[in-house]
């Protein structure tokens, strides 16, 4: 039921995205000087652009069904997939340990509130995640390579100025800040919900250690909030990584893509944006499939 | 016979609203700062001088916060950039009260299968990755401040519609409205006596929550250079500049980026603050 | 021998004057069982959660709360979990809220067993599923694996019940543990609570609001009232004479069928002033991909007469609310018609016309849910008028007379409805529904969410207005201690159904349904001297979805025979009353 109720949002959201790229004001090429008619003609046959819509429509969704984004309009010499592949594996890297560090660090910190409610450790955390939900990551990537690239001198400052690990460790950090503010507030607040509701109550008036009520009554419960902000945080993060990517000058997916919007390269940025649509829906449906199967009572039904 | 309900201590409550106090109050000066402080100083926002590039800040000399790559002075583009970051902020946030309020009260009202299938188009679009729309967007038409708030509002009416819809749900079910139905009051007068009143509060709570967020999307834009265009400027376009010259100029990035975070910062204790003394339960 | 004793316990919070509790003592023998019985407000559940440890952080407390000469008061949780619940154990109001949704029954129960070490890791499921069928739950592999949504209220509350009683406890505290459950629910797990006691010789401290359970369950009982207590005596001693005025004045306000109808006779002759023929509400409901169909309310008549009351009681499932809301139209009828002074009304309220609007209004339960927080009691109570240009002149002089009919006086007009109490809603919401001087007035369970004495008050002042205007109503209860109070006839709903009607008097005296019989044996009597059934109804009110065959009560009925499961008996009768049942002529059920 929920695998078919995605293939209409995917339908959607690729028909949008294409739409808008052809609803342009001129074509892809009235930027550059006036090419001879036929040569004109040539390059629209060439791209199809001279059949209706429709049928160019059909033309891309057949495409992308086997990883066929088209042409770049600007990297004459690649196809946007051959872009894609390039680069995706580098920014997944990136963006996976960012989320991992994100929940490690975000998760623990939110219980460790949560559990110390109202103490020094809770205003303390809570303030860090207050900040790190308000300054953006434009601002804090500059400001860490300032402090410990540019003063410090611990880091290197760019992707390109090291080759070792040590060069993704700020970008990953950079990236994974406001999402472990997020997380820690939402772990902090789900947390301190259960901990206070009634049959918390019960498990205490039953005479359970709390780390048994947080294992086996607490935990599931409380995570489950988190499971479904996952969705965001996957959009979040995919958007995150193309600041972080322009800051340490990382060649990931997110600087194709941003030197694409400044260059108006059409199909090389409507091919990003199908591609990161695609994955974040494919995911949020996993983690749909994950929630029913967690909550008993969505299971049942 | 429940617990009761377990309120904030009082001595916590005086903590919040103080907090609440003095981040509203810091706001209202920066507004005023960014509107007065032009005529206050006879620089203006455009004008360059190449005798004077790179200047640090100084409080004897003429340019407060310095001068950038151009001669041009920080402390009165810096006032423009808050200007114009606010502006768009509000606007953008107006834009999307409005659209999240009507779509959020229809769901909300009408309930059933239009409500499921509204909400199911929210959900489904909550999760995309919005920036690359916006930016697709941005490519294909020529960039305008007008696009910069509709895109804004486009991303932020999905939490406004959310809120909106589930408090109309939850009022609706209320006997009062029922006492108002039996009564003969018409289905406008119930949405207009009974459902928006009961609503406003929470609008306006979570307006202060929107706000933050529509800076972020605008300065997000503007620091990858898509959004507010030279000689015009807001504060990502000024944090972005100052990324240029992160080794020689440290004033150029650390003044409006400090200045950014501090507005943002405001908002977020602002939003919380109030909605918390609004409704004690939720506090995520 | 003492068990537990509490010496000048005080609990205070810090937002308030008042203390919750304050300098109680009292001790509880071991096998004794003691009631503790006040109105909301008065301190039960602090004390409760006092004895078990359980008070939020911001509770601040003094004095002293020993089980065997050991501390409670102040112990850290780990000197507390050597205590409960191997010592004394918890039964909470709620079942629903009280079980955890995320795991499944047999988990949460083998889960104490477990933490506790009671029996060696290896039997604790056996011991969990022994303890599910000791407490009367059917097939116990099952709900082993189920999780509580998947049970009933009754169900829930037994496998509480077997939670509390794993570790073998001294002493049982049972807060409120029927008062969310059906009444025939309730007899059987006041009478499963009672056996268990008997089988483990427990002492049970039993909380409750509701003196006819503490008549029949306790030995002695503690009255409370804002936080101390007024007396604590022998129960019998104690409903013999109550000496404090509070207790008198609970004992004044106890529900009680057994007391005489105090209403009038049947307006004799009156007009009809509402018809309900035939009336049946269905619901279409969607789950997962299936759709299927909910008959709440199956074909119904009824005939109203001015000045009459007609209270429709049942347990939850029956369909009285479904029913009272089709009627003034908030929900569409499936089949049927509502008549008003012999014109056919529109099936919802929109479509009425606005002279039905005035004459048909409604009360609701939750006072405080049924009044717009954003607007004054003043506002409240004149949008009527304005709505229906009446009074332009004189509203507040209209407004503040009708006020003060139902007693809130001047002081309250500018007030808004968080600022008043339950009652006080209560009597804002008659006073609206009543401004426009209708000729019917429907009220759905209007005195449920109320206290005892704030009850009978309410009750008074739907009497002085019926007197005085003549209004007809109906009253949708499931409380058949109110139906006594208020009403001239009464009908009888099981899932759907009208099973039997019949003058009040006749029906509590002489019922002629099963079902009536059962439900006024199982309203425990605020009497100790009274020897009530002992054997209480079996099962739980079945699926609207999935009804039996033939009569609806036949599974639970001990009376069924053949017939009773394969033909629908329909409601019939000579006299004053109707029946739906096969053997009503041949049944002899009076008291």
């Amino acid at each position: 039921m929920r695998i078919l109720g995605a293939i209409p949002t995917l339908l959607l959201v690729i028909a949008v995205a294409f739409l808008m790229v052809r609803a342009a004001p001129g074509g892809p090429f009235d930027s550059e000087r006036a090419l001879p008619p036929d040569v004109e003609q040539n390059i629209e046959k060439a791209y199809h652009l001279d059949e209706p819509l429709p049928a160019q429509f059909v033309r891309y969704l057949a495409g992308i069904a086997v990883g066929d984004f088209g042409p770049s309009f600007r990297y004459r010499d690649y196809t946007v997939s051959e872009i894609i592949r390039q680069a995706f594996p580098l920014s997944m890297r990136l963006g996976a340990m960012a989320m991992l560090l994100a929940l490690i660090v975000g998760v623990s910190a939110g219980m460790a509130a949560a559990l110390h409610k109202n103490s020094m450790l809770d205003r303390l955390i809570s303030a860090v995640a207050m900040l790190g939900i308000s300054v953006p990551i434009f601002v804090v990537a500059p400001l860490m390579v300032l402090v410990f690239a540019v003063s410090l001198d611990w880091l290197p400052a760019s992707y390109a100025g090291s080759a070792g690990a040590d060069r993704l460790i700020m970008p990953i950090i950079a990236l994974a800040l406001p999402q472990i503010a997020y997380i820690a507030r939402l772990t902090r607040a789900s947390m301190i919900e259960i901990m206070a509701s009634d049959f918390v109550r019960t498990a205490r008036a039953q005479g359970l250690r709390t780390a048994s009520i947080i294992r086996y009554h607490a935990i599931k419960p409380a995570m489950l909030p988190l499971l479904s902000y996952m969705g965001p945080a996957i959009a979040a993060v995919l958007t995150g990584s193309i600041v972080v990517e322009q800051v340490f000058g990382i060649p990931g997916v997110g600087q194709f893509f941003i030197s694409g919007a400044l260059n108006r390269d059409y199909t090389l940025v409507l091919g990003i944006t199908v591609f990161y649509a695609v994955i974040v829906i494919v995911l949020n449906l996993v983690v749909d499939l994950l929630y029913g199967f967690l909550d008993p009572r969505i299971r049942s039904r | 016979m429940s617990l009761a309900p377990t309120l904030l201590p009082v001595r916590q409550q005086v903590r919040g609203s103080r907090l609440v106090w003095i981040c509203a109050s810091l706001l209202a000066f920066i507004a005023i700062a960014s509107v007065a402080g032009p005529f206050l100083v006879d620089n203006d926002y455009r004008s360059t001088d190449f005798d004077n590039i790179f200047l640090p800040p100084t409080i004897t000399g003429q340019h407060f916060f310095g001068t950038d790559d151009l001669g041009r002075d920080l402390f009165v583009r810096t006032l423009l950039g808050v200007r114009i970051t606010l502006f768009v902020a509000v606007i953008a946030s107006f834009v999307s009260l409005f659209i999240g309020v009507i779509y959020g009260a229809i769901a909300g009202y009408l309930g059933g299968k239009v409500d499921a299938l509204m909400m199911r188009l929210v959900d489904a679009m909550y999760a995309l990755p919005f920036i690359f729309f916006v930016i697709l967007l941005m490519v294909v038409f020529e960039r305008s401040l007008l696009l910069i708030f509709i895109a804004i509002g486009a991303i932020n009416w999905l939490d406004m519609a959310r809120i909106v819809r589930g408090q109309t749900l939850s009022l609706k079910q209320r006997s009062f409205v029922d006492a108002a139905k039996l009564i003969g009051v018409s289905s406008f007068g119930i949405v207009w006596r009974h459902i928006t009143p009961n609503l406003l509060g929470l609008v306006i709570v979570y307006m202060t929550l929107t706000i933050p967020q529509a800076i972020l999307v605008e300065s997000f834009l503007s620091f990858l250079g898509l959004g507010v265009q030279e000689p015009q400027t807001s504060l990502g376009a000024l944090v972005y500049g100052g990324t240029n010259h992160v080794q020689s100029a440290t004033w150029l990035i650390v003044i409006p980026a400090t200045v950014l975070a501090v507005i943002l910062v405001c908002f977020n204790f602002l939003g919380d603050g109030l909605r918390e003394l609004a409704d004690p339960k939720s506090k995520t | 021998m003492e068990l537990l004793r509490l010496r000048n316990l005080t609990v205070q919070y810090p937002d308030t004057q008042q203390p919750a509790v304050s300098s109680l003592s009292f001790s509880i023998d071991r096998g004794e069982s003691v009631g503790l019985v006040g109105e909301s407000g008065s301190g039960k559940t602090q004390t409760a959660l006092a004895i078990m440890g359980l008070l939020p952080a911001n509770a601040h407390y003094s004095g002293s709360i020993c089980i065997d000469n050991q501390e409670l008061l102040g112990a850290s949780v780990a000197e507390l979990n050597r205590v409960r619940p191997g010592r004394v154990a918890m039964v909470f109001q709620d079942p629903q809220a009280s079980l955890n949704p995320y795991v499944s029954i047999g988990d949460q129960l083998r889960r104490i067993l477990l933490e506790h070490r009671f029996c060696p890791s290896a039997e604790a499921r056996s011991r969990t599923l022994h303890m599910l069928g000791r407490v009367g739950l059917p097939d116990p592999e099952r709900q082993y694996r189920s999780y509580p949504h998947q049970l009933s209220g009754g169900m829930r509350q037994r496998v509480m019940m077997g939670a509390a009683l794993l570790g073998d406890p001294d002493l049982l505290i049972a807060d409120e543990p029927t008062t969310a459950l059906d009444v025939t629910v309730q007899a059987q797990i006041l009478a499963l609570l009672g056996a268990l006691r008997e089988e483990t010789g427990a002492a049970l401290l039993l909380i409750t609001h509701d003196l006819g359970v503490i008549a029949h369950h306790c030995q002695r009982t503690i009255v409370m009232d804002h936080g101390r207590a007024l007396e604590d005596r022998t129960t019998h001693e104690l409903f013999a004479a109550p000496s404090s005025e509070k207790m008198q004045q609970l004992l004044h306000a106890a529900p009680c069928i057994s007391r005489d109808c105090d209403t009038l006779a049947t307006p004799a002759g009156a007009p009809v002033v509402l018809e309900i023929d035939a009336v049946a509400v269905s619901f279409d409901e969607r789950r997962g991909g299936a759709s299927r169909t909910l008959n709440a309310v199956r074909p119904f008549s009824l005939a109203l007469r001015t000045g009459e009351t007609i209270a429709i009681v049942g347990e939850s499932g029956s369909g009285k609310t479904s029913l009272a809301r089709a009627v003034v139209g908030l929900n569409a009828t499936t089949q049927g018609t509502v008549s008003f002074q012999g014109s056919r009304l529109a099936a919802t309220v929109s479509a009425r016309s606005r002279a039905h609007h005035r004459d048909l209004q409604m009360v609701f339960q939750d006072p405080l849910a049924s009044l717009n927080p954003a607007m004054r009691v003043a506002d409240i109570v004149e949008e009527p008028l304005r709505v229906h240009a009446e009074a332009t002149d004189r509203r507040d002089q209209v407004v503040a007379e009708s006020l003060r009919r139902v007693g809130i006086s001047e002081a309250f007009f500018d007030r808004f409805p968080h600022e008043l109490s339950g009652g006080q809603a209560q009597r804002v919401a008659i006073a609206r529904a009543l401004i426009l001087n209708p000729k019917v007035l429907i009220c759905d369970e209007a005195v449920a969410a109320l206290d005892g004495t704030v009850q009978e008050e309410i009750l008074a002042l739907l009497r002085e207005e019926q007197q005085r205007s003549g209004l007809a109503i109906i009253f949708i209860t499931h409380d058949l201690a109110v139906v006594r109070q208020i009403s001239h006839r009464v009908v009888v709903m099981y899932m759907g159904r009208a099973v039997e009607t019949a003058p009040c008097e006749q029906l509590f005296r002489r019922p002629k349904h099963p079902y009536t019989k059962a439900l006024l044996d199982a309203v425990p009597q605020p009497d100790p001297t009274i020897r009530q059934a002992v054997t209480p109804l079996v099962g739980e009110i079945g699926s609207i979805i999935s009804p039996p065959d033939g009569c609806p009560f036949n599974p639970r009925c001990e009376l069924a025979i053949k017939i009773c499961s394969e033909t629908l008996p329909p409601l019939s009768g000579n006299g004053a009353g109707l029946v739906a049942c096969h053997r009503a002529e041949e049944l002899d059920l009076t008291y």
